[in-house]
């Protein structure tokens, strides 16, 4: 950072922050610090008798769901995603095809929540349109074995559709910064495709891919009303699991709960950010140098 | 809207900050003479008689309910009767909120006008909560059978119903045991309203589910397990029914209330409700004034209207079985066509204890998950 004109200039500079830093305390720090506090303390006193919450099965059951439902969308969703990207990348940089897809998928990566769920309802649901189709023009019954819409292979599909779209975006910046020149410089060496991308892109590309991928993943660990507005039955992932400990009419004064539930979360969010984070300095490190 | 954790956190946080702000004291709320009385009263006579029950309600002019939805039970013309009978306005806040919101609510707006003069409550959240509760008793409290009311008048049982089969007769056969719905017939059908470890109605449908497989109001084991099966055969439809799901056939098999069940044969004319014979589980809701009532003689007059025949007339109206209508049968008092129309029940129905219903919700949290998810 260059000094000059300190003093009023970045008196003025750092008044800039003030909003950013009034927003961040208030919907970031304060809110993590009474989740932690809340959870850590037993009647105003600290304590870890909440902890004992990740010791019962119902619990772990459902931190083992959302990490297999975040792990799966988002290796299918990273797959996916990368591949949509990379026929974007290779296509004209102002092309149709470019513009359709990124406008699209910066349109699908946000289409989360109750209307993504409702719109499957509508599509995939017991009398959808899509469902009532297949029955009756083709005798296919996906609801043969039972209806999954609303339970976790439901819950995969509907997340998968978010997250396809989030990787194009994220991963498109980093496929862009791969020079056609590189790929010219290995077959000049006398290099396959399959020596280009074992040696060259694969390695360069890694770090962007897994640092996307974890994104995905705390995306979808985090993802809650979709679910809310799908599943009515088990609360089988832990956003729900959060949900019933605030609302439950049946089982009363488990906010605790709630609160311990919801560290539990902060603990697995926070560690893959500092993953995603760590492979992001070193993508935007190579991204940076080449793009001179 | 999908949330981040953070975010999430950050609702959580800010409820902090509001029922931080509740707790700092909001101006004391002036009260009259009168009203003061109102509020140590504890039946019409302490205030003189219904006529100065009526006055000093009507001089308030205002009650505040909570959580009555329209279509409830005939709230919406409960509501309307009680509006055209006295010079009040009732004012209706979310109309669709639970029980413990009606609690939150009060705590959160205490000492101020708009704090809910009474509680509409399921037995859990009621029994949690008696220390907010004013003691009252109406001028009909001796028709109201004593298993139904706290004996100082802290609560009591208002309406209730019996848990139900409802289904569309275009589309599935006709149950007459919870067993039946695991036929092939039934396959991806049978829903039930809402999360049994969440919502009171999902509850009381495992208890019924258990007493039609063997089990009793203490054992709860064989209602799970009868959902686990239903699960296994694919007849279970993990969708939470609403009028709306009814009406489109997504859900042509609902085990809910008999009077919520009821009230869809008027949009679905082929919707038929059924009381499994032997697997027959009640539950009534529990009428109480907010302590803090900031309007005491109206909180106490729509008591006196709910529990007059008119009122008790009024829920039955709406399908379902008000607190005293045995009293009023043999009184000739009760609406015969609605209380006919009633569906017929065969034994006598199992209400649970407290000590039950916590004991089972136990079990439920640590069983439920895992058989139908």
């Amino acid at each position: 950072m260059r000094r000059a004109g300190a003093g009023r200039a970045g008196l003025l500079a750092a008044a800039g922050l003030l909003p950013f830093a009034a927003v961040v305390v208030l919907f970031l720090l304060i809110p993590t610090v009474v989740v932690v506090v809340g959870a850590l303390s037993d009647d105003g006193r600290p304590s870890l008798s909440g902890l004992t919450a990740f010791g019962d099965p119902t619990v772990l059951r459902a931190f083992a769901r959302s990490t297999w439902l975040s792990a799966s969308t988002a290796a299918i969703g990273a797959v996916v995603g990368a591949l949509v990207a990379y026929a974007v990348a290779t296509g004209a940089p102002d092309g149709v095809l470019r513009r359709v897809v990124t406008s699209a998928c910066g349109v699908l990566a946000q289409f989360g929540g109750v209307t993504l769920a409702f719109a499957f309802i509508a599509t995939l649901g017991v009398s959808g349109v899509v469902t009532l189709w297949l029955r009756d023009a083709l005798g296919v019954d996906v609801f043969a074995n039972g209806v999954w819409l609303f339970d976790m292979p439901g819950l995969v599909l509907v997340y998968t559709f978010f997250q396809v779209p989030l990787m194009v975006i994220v991963f498109l910046p980093a496929l862009d910064g791969v020079r056609p020149q590189w790929r010219e410089a290995t077959v000049t060496l006398g290099g396959s495709t399959w020596q280009y991308w074992r040696h060259v892109g694969g390695p360069l590309l890694a770090p962007a891919f897994g640092g996307s991928a974890l994104l995905l993943f705390a995306n979808a660990m985090s993802a809650y009303a979709t679910a809310a507005a799908l599943v009515s039955q088990g609360a089988p992932i832990v956003p729900l699991q959060i949900r019933a400990a605030l609302t439950s009419e049946v089982l009363l004064g488990r906010a605790d709960l709630g609160q311990t539930l919801a560290l539990g979360m902060v603990v697995v969010v926070v560690a893959v950010m500092v993953a995603q984070a760590l492979l992001q300095r070193r993508t935007s490190r190579w991204v940076a140098g080449s793009a001179r | 809207m999908r949330r981040s954790t953070l975010r999430a956190a950050a609702a959580l946080g800010a409820g902090a900050v509001l029922l931080a702000t509740a707790a700092c004291a909001p101006p004391e709320r002036e009260q009259d003479a009168a009203s003061s009385d109102a509020a140590a009263a504890t039946s019409a006579e302490d205030l003189g008689g219904m006529d100065a029950l009526v006055e000093a309600a009507e001089a308030e002019g205002e009650l505040n309910v909570i959580a009555l939805p329209p279509d409830w039970a005939n709230y919406g013309a409960i509501i309307e009767a009680f509006e055209a009978e006295y010079d009040i306005t009732v004012n209706s806040d979310q109309p669709d909120a639970a029980s413990q919101d009606e609690i939150d609510t009060a705590k959160r707006l205490a000492g101020g006008d708009r704090a809910p003069d009474v509680f509409d409550l399921g037995q859990a959240v009621a029994l949690a909560n008696t220390d907010m509760f004013a003691p009252y008793q109406v001028a009909t409290w001796d028709t109201i059978p004593d298993a139904f009311k706290e004996p100082t008048g802290l609560w009591v049982n208002d309406y209730g119903g019996n848990m139900s089969i409802g289904y569309d007769s275009a589309k599935v056969p006709a149950p007459t045991a919870v067993a039946d719905l695991l036929e092939p017939e039934y396959r991806g059908a049978v829903a039930l309203n809402g999360d049994p470890t969440q919502a009171g109605a999902a509850f009381a449908g495992v208890v019924m589910a258990s007493l039609g497989s063997g089990g009793s109001a203490d054992d709860l084991a064989p209602g799970v397990e009868l959902f686990r099966q239903l699960k296994a055969a694919g007849n279970f439809l993990p969708v939470d029914p609403t009028p709306a799901t009814i009406a489109s056939g997504q859900t042509p098999v609902v085990i809910d209330w008999d009077y919520l069940n009821a009230a869809q044969t008027a949009q679905l004319p082929t919707w038929e409700v059924v009381v499994p014979a032997g697997a027959v589980t009640a539950s009534y809701y529990h009428q109480a004034i907010n302590a803090d009532a900031p309007h005491p003689a109206a909180a106490r007059l729509w008591q006196e209207f709910l529990f007059s025949d008119e009122g008790q007339n009024l829920w039955l109206a709406g399908g379902a079985r008000p607190v005293r209508a045995e009293a009023m049968v043999e009184a000739g008092t009760i609406d015969e066509e609605a209380w006919s129309a009633l569906p017929a029940v065969e034994g006598e129905p199992v209400l649970l204890t407290p000590e039950q219903s916590d004991a089972g919700a136990q079990q439920l949290a640590s069983t439920w998950a895992q058989a139908v998810s």
